[in-house]
């Protein structure tokens, strides 16, 4: 098998987000980081399927030199799901949006998490509807002033690790659009997953919600107001890293190490394989500035999948029915002859 | 005591009563009954929506007509011979479906007080009150007769309740001479497994039914209704959403390509979905999806990563997945969606029948998006539109609908078993190799205007499809020109189809006055109705269209060789207005009926009669 580089996934169809915009770093990521699958996995750049709904980050498939399906709103996750089924030896990925997937495509996002079936989600959440140029969307902060919300709207967002873990999912991960190297790390633990991962990516969108995770993406402050979290490794972070998170009662908290008699030992080990999903879901749910905002893979955990149920279950009627072909299916249950 | 046997050529059986009263059963096993012993029949199972409505309310009653003859039958019969009536709102909602010498079957014991002001009766006379007082009357204690049938069991009441159909059907067969043979090796069949102690109850139910009716004085004669002398071969019974279940698993046998069924519940296409679920042994994978968009959207994955892919669903369904239609007429994808219709708009009436979907599948999607139409008509019929449906939508890589109706979706009728090798083989045009430049053209067109197929995991065809407008390379654009011709191509695609579709075939003279036309469900009704005018002397010809968008291609030429056309169906006109805009010079006879029940033999005779 010849080896695969990040050049054989790149279409030769010209890139047209605008300069700036977050989704750049992240198609550059998993350009980057399905060579390194193929690696890992032996396959070939045939057996991925990029799948994509409608908005700004749903163009990606055509910058992809792989099978692309460019859909329809909301509905990326559906066809997704028909792709694996009908034949799980490929390799899905899909591209979509805050608005696409958490709006108009919620009901198929956790029904998708629910089953479990084996694809992998990039949310590419900017908290704003791009491509309208400029509404709010399911996770644009309260009060957040848009073309639709002059006022500020006076809803609350959606997290969306909140619903992943609610749904029962068995793969999260979050990352900045500009965390490239940790991008290509969660992708790759993304395509080893079985099961639906979902990966947010903040995205920034340059033109109509410029710096919406500025707090926590600035170079300068970023390694205080993030942390990122491996499994098996300790919840250490901040530019000296001098601080991490510890139980306190049914909460988080976050620590100095060194002060009040704590150490190393005292913090928190990321334990990403937990079935339990109660840490996992206050790691998620952990905003800036009470808390650093979790980054990496913050839930891997095994389970059924969707896809390989189907599959067995057919193959196991199969071997218990007596009905072959459709001859046989004809003649099966009452019939009767006329001489 | 001998009673007399009088012969007759058909007969037309009502079995009524609450939702929970087994009427369903009675009337089919009656059904599989008959046509085991050779007649033609067409049954119509008539349901309320509700699943449990009310007990002895007239919402609550359900029925299942059954119409048997020793010559063809086209329909279920527009009114029966026999009523069963097993409580007093079964016969407020059935008595006016009664010959003028009906016989009218009735159990004794519902017919009390409670039960006849629940039914809505002023008097204590209903057959008075409903003037079918001079009908045949039978008023049989059936409830406490099966009770003291039951006695020695040791049954609970509401168990002993359970069997008052068996008694029902019991005097049914004495009535019309059947045998209970069959009905026995059923009830094995059906408990022998997981109640095996409901077996000997219900035989002996119904054979007391049986001595019953055999010993009342009330019932001096019986019927008998000779077999048809059907073409040999082996029969079986089949329901339209069977055969649309088992049409679409021969065309995935005959195109080699696994099935696969998107969908979500709806009356009256459930079954459908239900049926395949069951045959997994062919490779079937259902999905039932969390919405209908998710249906059908799940079905254009798997499309596109090779399979047969169906989605099924009825008006409201087809509603919501409009958007999707169009992706997969964008994305030129093989795709069958069927649409068993029902009474609307909106919820309508879920389970009553309708042919009102017809311009929605026409023309219900944005943009100039052409989508094949194909309609079944009648329930085994279903088995040959989905195999047909599916041969169309992988051969020409398009979305087809399909559509069907309640009235053929829950029908029945006995169906010569056909052998798979007399079905072609289905062949989808599978991209094999690549132009000089190595690079794939996904609409990129052969002689017949169809692109080629490159599944996903074929080494070298990477490409991209969506819903955006794309050239022959499949590169995005959005110019004039190249949208135009896109359009065009992809209508000329569907009109392609004309050629690979028999021609419309006319029964009776080639030209004339009259040409009564109809297409889906219509057809055995139709079909009775200009029998009769003909044996009433009147001269007229009919055709009945199963191919819809688009039209045979001879379509043109039969149309015009008549004065006047009469469409019948059941909406407001659809398919007369689809015609009538194909061909404006025609003069064309809009018979419609919107009412959620199928057509009356009689009504349609009346009504053509009107025009000629």
């Amino acid at each position: 098998m010849a080896t695969l580089s990040f050049k054989d996934f790149k279409s030769d169809q010209e890139v047209r987000w605008c300069p700036g915009c977050g989704d750049h770093a992240v198609l550059a990521a998993l350009q980057r980081a399905l060579p390194k699958v193929s690696q890992a996995l032996g396959y070939e750049k045939e057996r991925y399927v990029v799948v994509s709904g409608i908005g700004c980050s749903s163009r990606l498939p055509y910058y992809m030199d792989t099978y692309g399906f460019h859909s329809i709103h909301g509905r990326a996750t559906a066809i997704s799901t028909g792709i694996k089924v009908a034949n799980p030896w490929l390799t899905v990925w899909q591209a979509c949006g805050d608005g696409d997937a958490l709006a108009i495509g919620g009901n198929h996002f956790i029904h998708a998490i629910r089953r479990n079936i084996d694809i992998n989600i990039i949310l590419f959440n900017n908290q704003i509807y791009g491509l309208t140029k400029g509404q709010y969307s399911p996770t644009s902060k309260f009060g957040a002033i848009t073309k639709t919300s002059p006022y500020g709207t006076v809803e609350h967002p959606f997290n969306p690790g909140s619903l992943v873990l609610g749904a029962k999912g068995t793969f999260f991960a979050r990352s900045l659009d500009v965390e490239l190297k940790l991008n290509e790390e969660i992708m790759t633990a993304a395509a080893l997953h079985d099961g639906t991962s979902v990966m947010e990516m903040l995205t920034n969108c340059v033109i109509f919600n410029d710096g919406a995770h500025r707090d926590i993406s600035d170079p300068a402050t970023r390694a205080d107001r993030t942390i990122v979290l491996r499994h098996g490794e300790p919840m250490i972070f901040g530019k000296e890293r001098d601080k991490g998170l510890v139980l306190d009662g049914l909460g988080l908290k976050v620590v100095k190490i060194g002060e009040n008699g704590i150490t190393e030992k005292d913090i928190l080990v990321h334990d990403a394989h937990c079935q339990n999903p109660g840490v996992h879901m206050m790691l998620a749910d952990m905003k800036y500035p009470d808390f650093p905002v979790a980054l990496g893979v913050i839930r891997d955990v095994k389970d059924v999948t969707y896809d390989d149920g189907v599959r067995d279950q057919v193959k196991d009627v199969m071997k218990k029915s007596s009905i072959h072909c459709v001859d046989d299916l004809l003649r099966s249950g009452s019939t009767w002859e006329v001489e | 005591m001998g009673h007399i046997v009088i012969d007759v050529s058909d007969v037309v059986i009502r079995f009524a009563g609450d939702s929970g009263d087994g009427m369903q059963l009675a009337g089919s096993l009656f059904a599989d009954m008959s046509a085991i012993y050779g007649n033609s029949l067409s049954t119509f199972p008539d349901y309320p929506a509700e699943i449990r409505a009310p007990h002895g309310t007239v919402s609550g009653v359900s029925g299942f007509q059954v119409h048997i003859g020793d010559a063809s039958v086209n329909t279920p019969g527009d009114f029966c011979d026999l009523l069963v009536a097993m409580n007093p709102a079964a016969l407020m909602a059935n008595a006016k479906w009664c010959k003028r010498n009906a016989m009218i079957l009735v159990d004794a014991d519902a017919f009390d007080e409670a039960g006849l002001r629940k039914a809505g009766f002023k008097t204590d006379n209903p057959f008075l009150e409903l003037h079918v007082e001079d009908r045949n009357l039978i008023v049989a204690p059936i409830t406490s007769l099966t009770e003291e049938s039951l006695k020695d069991f040791g049954m609970d009441q509401k168990a002993v309740h359970k069997c008052k159909n068996m008694f029902t059907l019991g005097m049914a067969c004495f009535i019309y001479d059947r045998p209970l043979d069959y009905i026995y090796a059923y009830l094995e069949r059906k408990f022998a497994k997981k109640h095996p102690e409901a077996i000997a109850p219900n035989r002996k139910v119904l054979q007391d039914g049986f001595n019953y009716a055999a010993n009342l004085q009330m019932i001096p004669d019986t019927y008998h209704v000779a077999p048809a002398h059907p073409k040999k071969g082996t029969y079986r019974n089949i329901t339209g959403n069977q055969a649309t279940a088992w049409g679409l698993l021969a065309a995935s046998e005959k195109s080699g390509l696994p099935l696969f069924c998107g969908s979500y519940p709806i009356t009256p296409a459930t079954a459908i979905l239900e049926e395949l679920a069951i045959h997994k042994s062919l490779g079937a994978k259902t999905l039932q999806a969390e919405d209908e968009i998710a249906g059908i959207c799940t079905a254009i994955g798997a499309s596109y990563a090779g399979d047969l892919a169906v989605t099924t669903t009825s008006g409201p369904g087809l509603s919501l997945k409009s958007e999707a239609l169009g992706l997969a007429v964008m994305a030129e994808l093989p795709l069958v969606v069927v649409d068993v219709q029902r009474a609307g708009p909106s919820t309508g009436i879920p389970t009553k029948t309708e042919q009102t979907d017809l311009n929605q599948a026409l023309y219900g999607r944005n943009g100039e998006c052409p989508i094949p139409v194909v309609a079944a008509h009648s329930p085994a019929h279903c088995f040959d539109a989905a195999f047909n449906a599916s041969k169309i939508a992988l051969e020409h890589m398009t979305p087809v609908l399909l559509l069907s109706e309640g009235f053929l979706g829950n029908g029945s009728e006995p169906w010569l078993i056909p052998s798979m090798k007399d079905y072609p083989v289905i062949q989808p045009p599978f991209a094999k190799s690549l132009p000089e430049d190595g690079k794939f053209r996904p609409f990129e067109r052969d002689e017949n205007m169809v692109p080629k197929w490159a599944i996903p995991g074929q080494k070298g065809f990477e490409h991209r499809v969506g819903g955006l407008e794309k050239n022959h390379r499949g590169v995005l654009a959005s110019d004039p020109a190249t949208h135009q011709l896109m359009v065009n191509e992809r209508e000329q695609k569907v009109q392609k189809i004309a050629d690979f579709i028999p021609e419309l075939e006319v029964d009776g003279p080639a030209s004339g006055k009259v040409l009564v036309v109809g297409w889906g469900g219509t057809y055995g009704h139709i079909l009775s109705a200009v029998q009769k005018l003909r044996e009433e002397g009147v001269s007229l010809s009919r055709a009945h269209f199963d191919y819809i968008y688009p039209v045979p291609k001879n379509t043109s030429e039969v149309l015009h060789s008549y004065e006047k056309l009469i469409v019948c169906e059941l909406n407001s006109g659809q398919f007369a207005s689809y015609l009538q805009g194909l061909f404006p010079d025609l003069k064309i006879v809009k018979v419609g009926k919107v009412q959620g029940q199928p057509f009356l033999v009689s009504e349609l005779v009346e009504a053509i009669k009107k025009e000629i």
